[in-house]
């Protein structure tokens, strides 16, 4: 507890630079990282975060210091050639887009750790803590990071939004962006380099192996909850920032646990939480779908139990007992009687002395299901060339999910016909 | 009038040639049908045409110009399977992509862009839908919404790419009517299109490829048994096995000079 206090009061500089700096790491590789997502180049950035080792050793050995800025920039450009090379193989020989990430991530990766191995055994003292590429270095962030990352956060962030709407399109359909005469060679460029440096910042925090993850996960999550573009954006950002701030809260506390790979683990629990539990596009939702299919379902086959009884002896409110019930439909009897007490809810049925009737608007709602259901055989009869003793099992499914218009539409196409295929009078609500 | 001649126009893709020494100068004012069989180069040509992918040889001049020159004046309709319709965009968004220009880059589009937008929705009766996520439209909404976003360009010549290819029979009638008021407004538009039997009621000129150009001009001069017959009775052999050595030999479709 007394840790979380000390956590949250931000009293500590170190806490502050680390929450701080994992937070617009996260914010940014996830905005970014919408665009990777979109444009179906997820593991190109996996690529360019195993390419930028080999940039930060050059760096280091070239100037001998561990600053920031020149190992950003060693990184940035081993990133881009890393880029160039991938669309190159890819362009000129027969290998496809796969194969080369494949290929230039393991290449790139084994020359960084050649690299990095020897530059260990050289005896520069400068070089402790250069490993903490490999990894991340959250915990550990100073002031001149912070520095560092806010600056480029921020120039990554003004890029984005000056170039928005342009983004949108080629990550849409690229090849119209030509054709409305737009750069479209140089807003690839522009995307591309904001991919690099997203990437050649956050691997301070997570390191070159989980990279990918915060590129690319917050889209995934993000995409769940929304149709929107902008949105989409926003929340994986959301998303990012979050992690950055739960990951470094869960190391503080914990001082065995690293940062990093907190912050990753953060955000697949929130990409996993947003698959299955987002609106519409989560798994819950169309679980949930499915069970309001199979309810809707079952309670129109009880009403047309009840419709093709009244029919059968011309009394359609008569009242019917279970067991009459039971002996007109193939339904198990638990089912059966799930069914009734969800229409009494509805007021389409009502008991009485122990038996069942069918109210009158039950009745309409059971017209309704059974106008559907031979007019939709009338339909399959009459365009699809079925045979009449072929239509019935195609009906039981269809009719319930026709929508009204639709039911229009059928009425209207087939000149609201008096009898389905099978001679049975097709009943219409009189209005 | 021209608006569009092609000149000696070879494409190739993967090195072998599929488009070869395509000639022929187009009408102003016309709904013209691009015809021929599957993998006869229609996509292709249309592309070399608008820049998308380079020509082994010839050239094209739209209005008597150079594209880079006319870019305003025309517009591409591309195939409606060639993007991913689950994108995070409503049917108002990709619309108004149709007024993006390389002078509003970086700019916010403005009300006028918004107004234009609504009317070219409003042609192929889809404005209620402006709000409407993409990947929830049927195919022919989705075809018309791509009509939409290149009619908001107010452009004189529209270039499409099979808009009938699996559509409902409202679209295409929306489509078609579309197709005849621009007609009147003295539009240009030319229609990639596959489907022999509609092609007569739909086109006015009508250009026959495969892989070679076959013929072009007014459908009453083209649209006979001969002409289809040779459009649509296969390759020919030897120009399909020259671009066969092509590819194997990578060899230059020009000598260089």
């Amino acid at each position: 507890m007394k840790e979380t206090i000390n956590f949250f009061s931000f009293s500590d500089p170190n806490v502050q630079f680390v929450v701080i700096g994992t937070m617009i790491l996260g914010a940014t590789a996830a905005m970014v990282g919408c665009f990777s997502f979109l444009r179906k180049r997820a593991l190109v950035g996996d690529a360019i975060a195993h390419s930028i080792l080999p940039g930060v050793c050059l760096a280091f050995i070239i100037s001998g210091d561990k600053n920031p800025i020149y190992l950003i920039i060693g990184a940035f450009i081993t990133g881009w050639i890393s880029l160039l090379l991938i669309d190159g193989i890819s362009r000129t020989t027969k290998l496809k887009n796969d194969a080369s990430i494949g290929i230039i991530l393991s290449v790139f990766f084994g020359i960084g750790i050649l690299l990095l191995t020897s530059i260990q055994h050289s005896g520069n003292a400068a070089q402790a803590g250069l490993d903490k590429y490999l990894f991340g270095k959250a915990a550990s962030l100073t002031q001149d990071d912070i520095f560092t990352f806010s600056t480029i956060g921020i120039f990554l962030i003004t890029l984005t939004l000056l170039f928005y709407k342009e983004f949108k399109l080629i990550s849409f359909n690229p090849d119209y962006a030509k054709t409305v005469g737009l750069p479209v060679k140089f807003l690839e460029f522009m995307l591309a380099t904001i991919t690099v440096l997203a990437v050649a910042v956050g691997i301070q925090a997570v390191g070159v192996v989980l990279m990918a993850a915060l590129l690319i996960t917050p889209a995934s999550g993000a995409r769940f909850w929304t149709n929107r573009l902008g949105i989409m954006i926003a929340i994986a950002t959301f998303f990012g920032a979050l992690s950055g701030f739960l990951g470094s809260y869960i190391s503080y506390i914990a001082p065995a646990m690293p940062t990093g790979p907190w912050v990753v683990m953060c955000l697949s629990l929130l990409t996993v939480g947003s698959i299955w539990f987002a609106p519409k596009r989560g798994m819950l939702s169309k679980v949930r779908t499915q069970k309001d299919n199979k309810r809707k379902i079952l309670i129109e086959n009880v009403l047309k139990l009840f419709y093709h009884l009244g029919e059968k002896n011309d009394d359609f409110k008569k009242e019917r007992n279970i067991n009459e019930l039971q002996e007109g439909r193939d339904l198990g009897i638990s089912e059966l009687k799930k069914g009734l007490s969800l229409l009494k809810k509805k007021n389409w049925l009502r008991k009485k002395d122990g038996n069942w009737v069918i109210s009158t608007s039950g009745l309409e709602e059971a017209k309704r299901v059974i106008r559907l259901h031979r007019l939709w055989e009338m339909y399959l009869n009459q365009r699809l060339k079925l045979a009449p003793d072929h239509v019935h099992n195609d009906a039981e499914a269809i009719e319930h999910i026709i929508t009204p218009e639709l039911e229009k539409q059928l009425e209207k196409e087939l000149n609201f016909p008096q009898k389905d295929p099978h001679e049975s009078i097709i009943p219409y609500t009189e209005s | 009038m021209i608006s569009i001649e092609t000149h000696n126009l070879t494409v190739s893709y993967n090195r072998r040639p599929v488009l070869w020494n395509i000639d022929f100068k187009l009408p102003t004012g016309q709904i013209i049908g691009i015809i021929g069989p599957n993998g006869s180069g229609k996509t292709t040509l249309l592309k070399a045409m608008m820049g998308l992918v380079k020509s082994s040889s010839g050239y094209v001049k739209i209005f008597d110009q150079p594209l880079e020159k006319v870019r305003d004046r025309i517009s591409y309709v591309p195939q409606r399977e060639s993007v991913d319709w689950d994108f995070p965009a409503s049917v108002m968004d990709i619309v108004l992509m149709g007024r993006y220009r390389k002078n509003n880059l970086m700019k916010r589009l403005s009300k006028a862009d918004r107004d234009l937008a609504a009317e070219a929705l409003e042609k192929v009766n889809m404005l209620e839908y402006s709000d409407r996520q993409i990947s929830q439209l049927s195919g022919g909404q989705q075809q018309r919404v791509f009509i939409a976003r290149s009619l908001a360009q107010g452009a004189d010549l529209y270039i499409m790419d099979e808009p009938f290819v699996g559509v409902d029979a409202a679209t295409e009638e929306a489509i078609l009517g579309l197709l005849s008021d621009m007609k009147k407004e003295g539009k240009t538009v030319i229609v990639v299109h596959h489907d022999l039997q509609t092609a007569k009621a739909y086109f006015d000129w009508m250009v026959l490829l495969n892989t070679r150009l076959v013929a072009a001009g007014p459908k009453e001069e083209i649209f006979n048994e001969t002409l289809l017959q040779e459009a649509y009775g296969g390759k020919l052999n030897v120009l399909s096995k020259v671009g066969d050595l092509i590819k194997e030999k990578d060899f230059p479709v020009r000598e260089k000079r």
